[in-house]
Parts: C-alpha cells; structure tokens; sequence
C-alpha cells in the first residue's frame, strides 16, 4: 500500500484486497446500536451525576446534534468508499482517493471507529500500545490491527492536511 | 437547536447579570448563583485519540497557539487531565460540546 497527498486527495494506492475490506468496514465500525459500552464512550456525559440538570438537558438537546454530526461523517466516508465497490471479491489491488475537503469527516469516522472497536473489546493500554501484533491470530487481534491501521490513517490525514482542520470553525 | 441557541446569547462574558435574570426565563433557566459560579472544561486522558489530533482539537476549539495546546496534550496524557479554560457555565458547555464532536473525553466541573 502507498499513501501520499496529490493536489486536493489523499491517494491510497495499491490497496490490498484485506486492506480494502477494512476500509470498507469504517461506517459498520461506528455503528453503536448493538454495544453498550461503545455508545457509552462516543456519547459520554457532559459532567458527573451530581450535575443532573446538565446531563438531562445535554441527552434531550446535544446528543442529537452529535448523532448528526457523527452520521454526516460517516456517510461522508461511505460515498468516498463507493469507488471500493465491485472490489470485492477481486484479489486485484485497487485505490482510494480522499478529497482533501473531507479529511474532517475522515478523521471523525475513523475516531469513531477506533473509539467504538477498542470499547467493544475493552482493549488494555498494554494491548493498544502493542503495534506489532499481527491481524491473523483471532478476531481480537484483527481488531486491534484495525485500530491500528485506522490510527495511521488519522496520522497520515493530520500531517498532510492538517491545515483543513485548523483552517476552519467547527 | 434551542439550548445552542440561549448559550450563544449568553456567550459574550462581558454581559451583565442583568442579561441572565430576563424575565420569564427565571423558571427556565438554571439558578443565577449556578450561572455565575466559575465552571472548568476539563480533558481526560484516552488512550485511543492521538496525541497530533488532540492537540488540533485543543487549538482549534480554543485558538491556542501550537506550544499551549501541546502542553495541555502532554499535561493530558501524563496526568490523566488538564484543566483547558475556566468560566461561565453556558461557555463551558459550548466547548464540552465542541470537544465531544471531536470525540474527546471533555467534561465541566464545578471550580
């Protein structure tokens, strides 16, 4: 896989066929719905129980702006992903090219993505610190090298488009 | 959004008590001695964000030149916390908010 910025996108090129399909997982990733403890971590209380007027009012009025927004980005990711389809079941490698315009929404999705995949499993910092590990193990394992591949796709975006996200009111 | 919205309009600091205590929106709004009393954002640690991206949030939610808002992200990661403005409550809870959209661990606390 190569990664570099060419103009106003992001190219991935040479993109494994393993690695496209985790690609292609990014929107499934940040789905909530069937994990507590991710719903919990994307969607954190403003402040500790005691504040209880506060976190009422922040479940009735801004947790559905986050929704929103989080959908938006994700939905963002999946249209870019669409160049992916048909892919599938190629052993072909194939590329990913990124508008730099949608490198928030990028790394929106893929942090939530990575938030919602460490809770589900409940990763230990010793694990998450472990980058070495390989994806064939267990599922568990794939987990992890998908937080991790997901990381350097965030570092990669911040460090070449970076100026996007400073460039602009959120 | 309604509750986005009357924060706003409570946004500039320099606003007079008066401002908060309108009429009819006593029974709407919180206690004027909560309003007042000075509010903390504060950032917890999370081993999953990236320390580059944490300190794009902090400098683009806050403005903070690239040397504060790294020192506030080591403060986070070394510490476990770091206190990133202090103030009124409707401000502090915009930019909890703001923080959240970026998926940080932000929340107010009571000074």
């Amino acid at each position: 896989m190569e990664i570099y910025r060419r103009g106003n996108e992001v190219e991935i090129s040479d993109l494994d066929p393993f690695l496209a399909e985790l690609l292609r997982q990014i929107p499934a990733s940040t789905n909530t719905e069937d994990s507590p403890p991710a719903r919990e971590r994307i969607y954190s209380a403003p402040a500790d129980a005691s504040h209880e007027e506060i976190c009422t009012e922040w479940k009735i009025y801004v947790e559905p702006e986050l929704r929103r927004l989080f959908q938006s980005a994700t939905e963002t990711v999946a249209g870019d992903l669409e160049q992916l389809n048909g892919e599938e079941n190629s052993v072909s490698n194939c590329t990913l090219r990124i508008p730099t315009r949608h490198a928030d929404a990028w790394l929106n999705a893929l942090n939530q993505a990575r938030l919602a995949i460490a809770a589900r499993c409940n990763f230990t910092e010793t694990e998450l610190c472990d980058h070495d590990r390989s994806p064939v193990g267990s599922r568990r394992d794939l987990s992890l090298f998908q937080i991790n591949f997901y990381g350097f796709l965030q570092e990669f975006i911040l460090r070449e488009v970076g100026e996007v996200m400073n460039g602009h009111g959120s | 959004m309604g509750w986005l919205a009357s924060s706003l309009d409570v946004l500039d600091e320099k606003a007079s008590p008066a401002t908060v205590e309108q009429p009819g929106l006593e029974k709407e709004t919180r206690g004027e001695e909560e309003l007042d009393r000075p509010w903390q954002v504060v950032v917890h640690n999370d081993p999953i964000n990236l320390m580059t991206y944490v300190t794009q949030v902090f400098q683009r939610v806050f403005g903070y030149p690239r040397e504060k808002a790294e020192r506030h992200m080591l403060e986070v990661h070394q510490k476990g916390r770091s206190i990133l403005w202090s103030g009124a409550l409707e401000r502090a809870e915009l930019y909890v908010q703001q923080l959240h959209g970026y998926l940080l661990l932000a929340t107010l606390e009571k000074i």
